[in-house]
Parts: structure tokens; sequence; C-alpha cells
């Protein structure tokens, strides 16, 4: 079985992310970079299912340069190979599925994992696009409840099964007020939610191979998809300051000030 | 005249997802800026009953369409129904609540129409056809005014942002013949935890725990029950197994805006911070006076939760 991962490079969630005072963006210096978590999520469910089922797991990032850096980390944690849209300047999320569609349509994948959303633009739309414009079923925001701390937990049924004549996936997905059970004729694209998996961490060997391990090089160009955003971001600010509160010394005294003063209770 | 076209959602068990209520409120907006006609649609395989309540809201009409195919929601299915509807209505916005659902399904609505869209959005800006959006990016650390350039604009609406819109007009309500579309995905089933508390994003009081509770949520359930308040938590201690990631609030959960919000052992990592910040009044219980918990909070309190809780509970009973 053949599954495509996409890894894009975004801001350490731990950042202290600041908007430049022109609003044209966020102030870059000192910022580290990672893989979206989602998308880490992603390659160890890809990874995980094809230590089971046999294949390959192919990653792939839309970025410039820079993001070689995610593909090189998801290769070290096991993937493949890596295709690399090289792409400078903005994307909407339009363009994203174009590319990835195109990226598909190419490598034929059984399956395509991507996270259920990236923490910088938190959209939530690129996986869902993706079905759309390939006309395959959709899995979103796949989720298993695996706790780091009980063996129990651990233990429980997989979020993604893949039947045994390799045809469906069964997903599990994390929706308000409860989970839902789904089954996608195969090829289709699943998004991760966070407690699919634990992502392993990638090992020295691992990071040793993964400088031998191909990148395939690919743009938008070649790829005949036409990136002109469709979405502008005109101005970025920081959101009003909360005003400063008080500490209270004691519960009486915070039950008076609810009452009294908030008038909550 | 632009149109504007709130879905509706209705709940696994048939009845009216709130959160759409809010959404309408937010159409409503939208459509006096634009200069514009508010419209709702809904489709399911028995919607009619959901129809009668959305007719007092203030829209122009109610489109409801029914099929057997669309008993269990998916994406597959509702998107090309309502897709068909849109291009029929020629509407202009089409929007719905950001819940899971609406998560979910709007986007692939939007792929289909070939649209751009804007996730979660808090604002309406400008005027007649010259409207933006605003919405959060980097949890919540940043808002950014976004501008769409395709002809049909898709948007979810983050509730809390917005009033549920109330009694005001009778809307026609008109029904249509969905397209439904072969699908090849299925419904296997969905597994529903079952609270008698409210709904964590309804509730006018949420009383969540962090990793400070150990896992032993007695006391907050407890408080909760007291104050007929929601149950919520931090992703620590869903991830922990601990209670079900249905409570977890923040930029990867819920969203959620009530008038009394009660973290207890909570840090307050910016995560967690995306979910509640829009609480009318925050309390923060942490035993660390550094916890960043209390830079948002209206009354913070540095001690044990294990020790306040059941004390504030005590209290709070001498006020009855
Ligand atoms: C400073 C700044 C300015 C921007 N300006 C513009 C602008 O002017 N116009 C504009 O249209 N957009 C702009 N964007 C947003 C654009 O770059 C988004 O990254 C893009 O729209 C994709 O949306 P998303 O990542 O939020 O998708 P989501 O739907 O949140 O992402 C879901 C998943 O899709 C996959 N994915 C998304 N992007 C990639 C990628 N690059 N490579 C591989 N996989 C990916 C990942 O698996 C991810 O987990 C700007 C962003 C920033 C940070
Ligand atoms: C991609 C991504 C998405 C995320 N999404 C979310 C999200 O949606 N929601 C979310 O909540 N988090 C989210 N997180 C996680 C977030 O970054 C934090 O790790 C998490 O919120 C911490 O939970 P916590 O405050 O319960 O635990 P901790 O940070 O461990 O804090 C526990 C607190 O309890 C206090 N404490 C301990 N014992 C007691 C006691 N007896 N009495 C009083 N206080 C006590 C401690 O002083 C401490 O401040 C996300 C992280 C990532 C990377």
């Amino acid at each position: 079985m053949k599954i495509l991962v996409t890894a894009k490079r975004v801001e350490d969630p731990e950042s202290k992310i600041k908007v430049k005072p022109d609003g044209s963006g966020i102030v870059q210096e000192g910022l580290k970079y990672k893989i979206n978590p989602f998308d880490e999520i992603g390659v160890e469910e890809g990874l995980r299912l094809v230590a089971k089922h046999q294949g390959e797991v192919v990653v792939v990032s839309i970025g410039g340069k820079e993001v070689q850096e995610q593909l090189r980390h998801a290769l070290a944690m096991g993937a493949h190979r890596a295709v690399w849209v090289n792409h400078t300047g903005p994307l909407d999320q339009l363009a994203i599925a174009g590319l990835l569609q195109k990226v598909v349509e190419k490598e034929k994948p059984d399956l395509v994992i991507l996270g259920k959303q990236s923490i910088d633009d938190d959209q939530n739309q690129v996986g869902q696009y993706l079905a759309e414009f390939l006309g395959w079923g959709q899995a979103t925001f796949a989720s298993k409840v695996e706790s780091a701390e009980s063996e129990q937990e651990k233990n429980k049924v997989p979020a993604l099964v893949v039947s045994a004549d390799g045809k469906s996936v069964r997903v599990i997905r994390e929706v308000d007020n409860g989970l839902a059970t789904v089954e996608c004729q195969l090829p289709a694209v699943v998004t991760t939610d966070l407690r699919l998996n634990q992502p392993r961490y990638a090992s020295l060997p691992g990071i040793m191979k993964a400088k031998s391990k191909p990148i395939e090089e690919l743009t938008p160009a070649k790829l005949a998809v036409d990136v002109t955003p469709a979405i502008q971001v005109l101005k970025m600010s920081a959101p009003p300051a909360r005003k400063a509160g008080i500490k209270v010394a004691d519960v009486p005294a915070l039950v008076e000030k609810l009452h009294n003063e908030a008038k909550v209770v | 005249m632009p149109t504007v076209l709130i879905i509706a959602e209705q709940q696994p068990d048939g009845s009216l997802r709130k959160a759409t209520l809010n959404a309408i409120g937010a159409g409503k907006q939208l459509a006096e800026k634009a200069g514009g006609e508010l419209h709702i649609a809904l489709v399911g395989k028995d919607p009619a009953k959901v129809a009668d309540e959305l007719k007092g809201t203030g829209a122009k009409a109610v489109h409801v369409g029914a099929a057997p195919e669309l008993e269990h929601y998916l994406a597959e299915t509702y998107a090309p129904a309502l897709a068909a509807l849109v291009q029929e209505l020629k509407a202009d916005y089409v929007g719905m609540a950001s819940t899971a659902q609406g998560k979910d399904l709007m986007p692939r609505l939007a792929a289909r129409l070939r649209a751009a869209m804007a996730t979660d959005v808090m604002a309406f800006n400008g005027g007649g056809a010259d409207i933006t959006f605003t919405r959060p990016m980097w949890a919540g650390n940043v808002f950014a005014e976004v501008k769409l350039t395709t002809p049909v604009k898709v948007f979810t609406l983050r509730a809390t942002e917005f009033t549920a819109a109330a009694g005001g007009g009778s809307a026609e309500v008109k029904t249509f013949t969905p397209k439904v579309e072969a699908s090849k995905t299925k419904f296997v089933d969905f597994k529903e935890v079952k609270s008698a508390r409210p709904e964590l994003t309804e509730a006018r009081v949420v009383v969540s725990g962090g990793r400070g509770t150990k896992g032993d949520f007695k006391e907050i359930e407890a408080l909760a029950d007291d104050l007929g308040a929601a149950v919520g938590a931090s992703r620590a201690v869903c991830d922990a197994g601990w209670v079900p990631n249905d409570l977890q609030v923040g930029q990867t959960g819920k969203v959620v805006a009530p008038a009394l919000y009660i973290a207890a052992g909570i840090s307050g990592a910016i995560q967690h911070l995306a979910g509640m910040k829009s609480s009318k009044t925050i309390v923060a219980i942490n035993k660390d006076p550094e916890a960043p918990i209390f830079q948002v909070a209206d009354y913070g309190i540095v001690a044990d939760l294990f020790k306040v809780l059941p004390e504030l509970r005590a209290e709070l009973g001498k006020l009855k």
C-alpha cells in the first residue's frame, strides 16, 4: 500500500508569536520551525499502516527550500521518499489542494493523510478541498484517544483499519459529542486529530539514513497549477488584551467578587 | 442584491444544533452590511420539523431539501446537495457554524464551488461589495483581516462571537429536491458521549480542570453540578484519557465564551487560552503564582485546587 502524507512547515507551537508593528505579518526573528504537529501524527500513522500492510510512505511539502528540513524529519522517522513542491510566496488552500491533487495523480497512492489543521493559519480546509478535487471519500479528524499514560488505552482498536481485501479503510472520527465511524473506499483522504497516536522520535540511525533518501523537486509550473491566491491577508493585528485581573486572598473574597462585582453567581 | 445563505445543522437526534442560531445571527449582520438578503438552507432525511423552528429567525426564506440518502451526515453527500442550491439561489456568501460538521462540510462545499473560504470568522468588516472577514490565526495570537476574491465566498462562524438570532419575521419555507450523488464513504456508527450537564459551547458557566487535578474530576464535577455548569478540560487531561476528548477546550478543541469560566489546575498555555479567552469572567485556581493563566484571569487564587473547590462550594451554598 502506498501512503502519501503531507508535512507542512510551521512555527514551533511553543514560540511566542508577535505581530509586526505595520500589521504585514509576524515577527520572524528568533522563531523555531517544526513539522505541523498534526502532520507528524500523519507520518506516524502512515508508518504504522505500512508496517502492517507493506508498501511505502511518501511525504510531500510545499514551500521554499527550507521545507526540506521538515521532509528530512519525516524521512528520519522512517518515511521512504519525499516530494518537495518548490514555491515561495503565499499560497491559499485552493492552491495547496490543487498542487496536492497533481502530486496525487502522479503518485497514485491508496491513501492520503493530512493534518486536520495547520497550527499557524488554523484553517482546517486542505484535506477536504483535496478530497473533493479528487472525487474521493474523506474522513476528517481521525482519532483514537491514545494515551501515553495507560497501556489499556494504547491497545484499543486503532482509528484507521484497512480491510482484509485492501479495498477500504474504517476510520474513527472525533466529532462534537462523541465518536463517529465511517468506512471509505480506497483511495481516500484522511485528516488526523491530535489523539490519533504518539509520533515516534527519529532515531540516530534514522537521521543518518534520511540524509541519503531521495527528495524529488517539483514546481507549480511543472505541475501546471495556477497558484494566484484567491485569499488576501490584508492586515494582521494583536487581539485586544484582557484587562489585568486581581488575585484574591481567599475563597470568601472570591465569592464576594463573583457575587457583587462580576454578578455571575 | 447579494444573497447570504446560512446552513443549518441538525443533531444526530434530529433536533436543531443551537450554534446554528448564532450563525444565523451572524448571517443577519452580514446581510445588513452587504445590503443583501438572508436565506437558510437545511438538508437531511426529515428536516421539516427543524425548518419550522427556523421560520422566526429573520430570514427571507428557509430552503428545505429532504432525501433518504441524506439520513446520516456525510460531507460527500451533503456538499453536492447544497452546492446545487447555492448555484440555484446564486448565493454570494455561504456560511455555517464552526462545529465539527461545519468544519468537515464547508471546505468540501467550497471546493465544489471553486470558492475560497475563511475558517472561524469572528467579525465582518466593510460594506456593500467590499466585505472582509476577521479570523484568528496562531492559536488566537493574531487576528487577521482577510478578503476572499472568488465570486462565491464560503466561511465558518465562531458561534461565541455572534448573538443567537431570535424571534423576528416569518420566513417562507420552500422545499427543494436535493441533488443526490453516490458516496464512496459509508456511515458506520456514532457513539454519543452522553452527559446530563449542559453542552460545553452553550453553557452559561464552565468549570474546567487541568493536569493539576491528576485525573480526579470529582470536585470539578460537583462544583459544575452546583452551578448548573458544563465541564471542560485542558488537552493534557483529555490526552491522558482521564476525561473524554469532547471536553477539550482550546485551539484544537472547543471554543467557549461563557459568562463564567473557572479554570482549576490549568497552566494557561496559549493553545488553551485560544478556546476560552472570550469568556466574560475568568477565575483561575492554581498553586503556581507564575502560571500564565493568571494573566487572563479576572480573579485568581493561588492555592491547591483540592482545598479551594470544596470551600468554594460551601461558600456558594451560603448565597442561596
Ligand atoms: C504570514 C502569512 C501570510 C499569508 N498570506 C497569504 C496570502 O496573502 N494569501 C493566501 O492565500 N494565503 C496566505 N497565507 C496562508 C497560506 O500560506 C496557508 O498556508 C495556506 O492557505 C494553507 O492553509 P493552511 O495551512 O491553514 O491549511 P489547513 O487546512 O489548516 O491545513 C491542513 C493540512 O494541510 C496540509 N498542508 C497545508 N499546507 C501545506 C503545505 N504548504 N505543504 C504541505 N502540506 C500542507 C497539512 O497536512 C496541514 O496539516 C499566509 C500565511 C502566512 C503565515
Ligand atoms: C498542536 C497543539 C494543539 C494543542 N491544543 C490544545 C487545546 O486545544 N487545548 C488545550 O488545553 N491544550 C492544547 N495544547 C496543549 C497545551 O500546549 C498545553 O500542554 C496544555 O494546555 C496543558 O494542560 P494543563 O494546563 O492541564 O497542564 P500543565 O501545563 O501541566 O499545567 C498544570 C497546572 O496545574 C497546576 N497545579 C498542579 N497541581 C495543582 C493543585 N493541586 N492545585 C492547583 N493547581 C495545581 C500547576 O501549577 C500547573 O500550572 C495543544 C498543544 C499543541 C502542540
